[in-house]
């Protein structure tokens, strides 16, 4: 054990920051507060400049535009991005899940087409595997493609899709052969969001905005060049997105978290409880400091779960204790901002009295949806019983 | 950066999973937690040989001179195994004492000894008030004499001395010396005992200012909280084989969700427990900063995980788990003795609150 810098992690780092000193954009704090669809085109070019400095996708092999960092420099790569409170980058599922997974299954003619794309933030994907009858369940999905010639005709629906309303692209899990079993006619193909018959519609959640899609897919032809991986071996491929998707996610969230404890931290010395500053309530005192450890041992995990893939290579189950730890610890923020601020704590954006122009309301009612994205909480405690602990599995 | 093991702590680790599980089965636990001291003279011999008495001192004291990592690993192991007897009190906190606090002659006199598993040793600390915050402490040391009472001092009975945490310094009492008095509390858990300690008129030697007791209470902690891991590891281990081979409705019961999902929490809080102790060792080693707030959080964490496991694992067991028979009682126990020990969660959340709110320390 030994978490001091190496010689090449610290050139790393300095570099970064080098880069970070000349490059942070200044105005990101009067842009965070806006819709999705206004900062959009601001954390494209975020993206894209970060793309010219060569700092996109640290870890993916230099051929693909990356810097094949080790993931102990990823895991630094985000605590610098934590350090700065840079913003977050446009195409984050294209560099954080799907381009690993198209570098991981794809031919070269797709790397060559796709990753570039990603990298510079040109193209957005967005990710169709979730179906309003396929969510836990995800392999239980209906949506169908058909060959015909050379090209696939794609029938369904999806839901749940994140990015649909702005993707270029998307990683679409269809049902190529319905008599196999569930996992075993599954096939991952690469989808033209401007294809003919593909249609987007917005789905409005519980905050009220529309931050997924549905999408619907009627006869939609899409090229047999087009399939990740091999045909009816889709599962495998969706599987690695998936884990890809929780073994690292956390070190990106650790940022975020990072910074609403310490602006909640700060809003506790404002804001009065019982005619004093609720940073001087012994109980209230008691919940910041849990929360202020809990991210801190959710980094720790983080940096133990790189050195075991490091060990191993790939992302394993015990990703899932990330998922859950992030997603149940980013509530227990939330609701803990509300309890300090009292009454204060539900007012919506627009209101005067709203702090932080309602942020924290947003945010209580977004993270009801961190147990359910990306694999519930119900699923992930599956995932540990069988494959981590050896129980039987339950389904 | 790498938050593996290396080489030689794996060996170390193994070496000493081997060791108890060789020297200090199951059987041997409860054999030992039922005398009056749970201290068993033989299995100290051993500890000494294989070197675990002089762990983390120097060398010139006869010390193997690893760092608190080793240290971790070994308590770790130790209390995966339900260790009863003074390797906590004598070496990660007695010795861990000494050695930050004591100048060159004391440690040749004290601390040489313990290496050589030669000495028993412990640190009485708390007073009836039960702050572990060293400013309320009471206790003075007048013209080399101590007079009071010190509660909770683990492994009292067996020790040749006892370190006396007072507000003028730290105190060195010996076993046999006059006006002292070691009366046994009955504490839940029986494989390490409490004692009460009462002074009157007690010659004691200076041996050290309070000053370092911060450094040496935080390997301690440290130490503790990797014992508390092992002990949640151990109770994990249990519960999942159990769930695997007991069955209900035809089924084993680790099939059902509902036990499925308390024994992921369990591994959940397990291993963040693990993560929190291993940095905190990891700090400690280095010297870094961030030390005593690491100990801290993994103090924190650990006090609350070590009772949450323990409760789910009496839980999956279902009427098993409620009999004397069964073990996990036993770890159960020793869970909440060191829930309390060197401070509970909290008392460290509200250290953490003063790093995290006040920018202190």
């Amino acid at each position: 054990m030994d978490l001091k810098l190496t010689t090449e992690e610290k050139q790393f780092r300095d570099e970064l920051r080098g880069w970070l000193s000349v490059n942070l954009p200044k105005d990101w704090d009067e842009w965070r507060q806006k819709p999705i669809e206004e900062s959009f085109p601001y954390l494209r070019a975020w993206q894209r400049k970060l793309h010219e400095g060569g700092w996109a996708a640290v870890s993916w092999p230099k051929e693909y535009g990356g810097r094949s960092a080790t993931l102990m420099q990823s895991a630094i790569f985000w605590e610098e991005m934590a350090r700065v409170e840079a913003p977050p980058m446009a195409n984050s599922l294209g560099l954080g899940l799907i381009g690993p997974t198209i570098i991981a299954f794809g031919t070269e003619a797709q790397k060559k087409r796709f990753i570039p794309k990603i990298l510079s933030a040109e193209e957005i994907w967005c990710q169709g595997f979730s179906e309003p009858n396929a969510g836990s369940d995800l392999a239980s999905l209906q949506t169908e493609a058909r060959l015909d010639g050379d090209q696939y005709v794609v029938n369904g629906q999806k839901v749940w899709t994140s990015y649909g309303w702005v993707g270029n692209w998307c990683e679409l899990v269809v049902r190529t052969d319905s008599a196999a079993a569930k996992h075993k006619g599954l096939t991952v193909l690469l989808v033209d969001m401007k294809s003919s018959g593909v249609e987007v519609k917005p789905l409005r959640q519980m905050t009220g905005e529309s931050e997924f899609n549905e999408i619907f897919f009627r006869d939609v032809r899409v090229p047999v060049e087009n399939v990740l991986g091999k045909v009816n071996d889709g599962w495998n491929v969706a599987v690695s997105t998936l884990m890809y998707e929780r073994g690292s996610y956390g070190a990106r969230l650790h940022s975020i978290f990072t910074r609403n404890i310490s602006r909640l931290i700060e809003l506790s010395r404002k804001v009065l409880r019982n005619g004093k500053p609720a940073s001087e309530d012994p109980v209230i005192r008691q919940r910041l400091a849990q929360c202020y450890a809990e991210i801190e041992i959710m980094r720790l995990n983080q940096l133990r779960a790189f050195s075991r893939m490091t060990a191993t290579g790939v992302p394993g189950p015990e990703g899932s204790i990330q998922k859950i730890f992030w997603s149940e610890l980013n509530q227990r923020v939330q609701q803990l901002a509300q309890e300090v601020f009292g009454p204060y704590g539900q007012l919506l954006a627009g209101d005067p009295h709203a702090i932080d122009n309602g942020i924290w309301s947003y945010g209580y009612l977004r993270t009801r949806g961190n147990t359910i994205e990306a694999g519930t909480s119900e699923v992930q405690r599956n995932i540990i019983g069988h494959f981590v602990l050896g129980l039987p599995r339950s389904y | 950066m790498q938050f593996g093991l290396n080489e030689s702590q794996e060996l170390l680790k193994s070496n000493a999973r081997k060791f108890f599980a060789g020297e200090c089965p199951m059987d041997a636990v409860r054999r030992l937690m039922e005398t009056e001291t749970a201290y068993d003279p033989q299995l100290w011999a051993k500890m000494a040989e294989q070197g675990y008495t002089g762990i983390i001192f120097p060398e010139e004291y006869g010390g193997v001179g690893l760092g608190t990592v080793e240290l971790a690993l070994l308590t770790e192991e130790a209390g995966r195994a339900l260790l009863p007897g003074p390797l906590f009190s004598t070496v990660a906190l007695a010795g861990a004492t000494i050695n930050a606090v004591a100048d060159h002659e004391h440690k040749r006199e004290y601390l040489e000894p313990i290496c050589a598993g030669d000495a028993r040793a412990t640190v009485a600390i708390l007073e009836s008030s039960t702050s572990w915050d060293l400013g309320e402490l009471t206790m003075t040391g007048v013209n080399g004499k101590l007079t009071g009472e010190k509660l909770f001092v683990t492994d009292a009975a067996v020790a040749d001395f006892l370190l006396v945490v007072a507000r003028n310094g730290v105190f060195l009492v010996h076993a046999k010396a006059p006006g002292l008095k070691i009366t046994p509390m009955l504490g839940m858990d029986m494989t390490r005992k409490l004692y009460t300690a009462s002074f009157s008129e007690t010659p004691a030697e200076k041996v050290g200012e309070t000053g370092g007791l911060a450094k040496a209470f935080d390997i301690a902690t440290t130490a503790l909280v990797a014992e508390m891991v092992g002990g949640m590891q151990r109770t994990l281990d249990i519960t999942v084989e159990y769930a695997k081979t007991r069955k209900q409705f035809g089924k084993p019961i680790g099939m059902f969700q509902a036990v499925q999902h308390q024994c992921a929490d369990m591994y959940l809080e397990t291993e963040s427990s693990r993560s929190a102790a291993y940095y905190a060792a990891w700090t400690l080693q280095e010297g870094t900063p961030e030390a005593p707030l690491a100990v801290s959080i993994a103090k924190m964490y650990a006090s609350d995980a070590a009772r949450n496991v323990g409760n789910h694992g009496i839980q999956v067991h279902g009427g098993m788990g409620f009999t004397w028979e069964n073990d996990i009682h036993l770890f159960y126990r020793r869970a909440k003795a060191s829930e309390t020990t060197l401070g509970d969660a909290t008392f460290h959340r509200a250290r953490i609150a003063r790093h995290a709110i006040d920018n202190a320390v």
